[in-house]
């Protein structure tokens, strides 16, 4: 995608409060403040200051438009069904196949292309990513809302949405559109 | 009954590990190479990260299971985004793919 977004307090914000999650889930347990001991907490708070200092000066340049929508729980909440659900059904479905097929040697490789109709570029980097991450399939390039696909067994050359990405589309048009 | 679930869990992790190091040795070019190492970082990633889990929150350390956890989240959000890198770095760099039914990439990108 080639528009790029610069906002530099939205990505200190966006550096901080990662690093200070991340530190203080990995240093859960150090205490007796709820988890965490006062050094452990001030320390959080260190680190976060530099990885949004870090993210502000080298990182500011989004590639996708930030957006107040995504600070909506229901949204996160759909976010974690479909990872534990659709997902995670059909990566499971794709690697028992991948196996068959590693272990056979009976593959037709192709490159396919389908067209999501997806509006917003976060959702197209989210499909593309799921895509990616179900074996089997590989997102090789996307343009103007179009995204190829390296398919490990080609059913066939035009595919239907749902050949390739089982539900995706329909989930991520409701947690990200 | 516990400990029979972990090495379950092991075994499956490491039997997928195993296909997808075959997946390298007998796939013929860089894209269908890359959907051996999905395999390997999805299912036996996870199968080793939820033996490591269980076994974490049977001996009380749970620290260690959040720990856990935290690594599966990060080696998927790098996995998707590596595997991509490296095939559009290779396609872009004229690495052709070998035996393709269909190639719509081509008409595209000159």
């Amino acid at each position: 995608m080639e528009s790029a977004y610069e906002n530099r307090s939205a990505s200190f914000i966006l550096g901080f409060c990662v690093a200070v999650v991340i530190y203080l889930v990995l240093t859960a347990g150090s205490g007796t403040l709820f988890f965490w001991s006062l050094e452990e907490l001030f320390l959080a708070i260190v680190s976060g200051i530099i990885a949004g200092l870090v993210t502000m000066v080298f990182l500011s340049k989004l590639a996708i438009e930030p957006s107040l929508k995504f600070f909506n729980p229901i949204r996160w909440f759909l976010f974690i069904i479909y990872i534990v659900g659709p997902f995670f059904f059909s990566m499971a479905k794709a690697n028992i196949d991948v196996a068959y097929r590693v272990l056979t040697g009976k593959v037709k490789p192709g490159i396919v292309v389908i067209e999501p109709k997806l509006r917003s570029d976060f959702s197209i980097a989210m499909l593309a990513n799921s895509i990616t991450l179900t074996p089997g399939t590989l997102t090789v390039d996307a343009k103007d809302g179009k995204l190829f696909i390296h398919w490990l067994n080609v059913k066939s050359p035009k595919p239907k949405l749902s050949d390739v990405c089982s539900s995706f589309v329909s989930w991520i048009r409701r947690i990200a559109e | 009954m516990i400990e029979l679930l972990i090495y379950v869990f092991i075994s499956m992790g490491l039997l997928f590990h195993v296909i997808g190091a075959l997946a390298l040795h007998r796939f013929f070019d860089p894209y269908t190479r890359l959907h051996g190492s999905t395999l390997c970082t999805t299912f036996g990633s996870i199968f080793l990260a939820l033996a490591a889990i269980i076994y974490a929150l049977q001996t009380g350390l749970f620290p260690i299971a959040l720990h856990v956890f935290l690594a599966i989240v990060f080696l998927m959000v790098t996995n998707a985004t590596g595997a991509h890198a490296i095939a559009r770095g290779a396609y872009l760099h004229g690495i052709k793919p070998k035996r393709l039914a269909v190639d719509e990439l081509a008409k595209v990108r000159k």
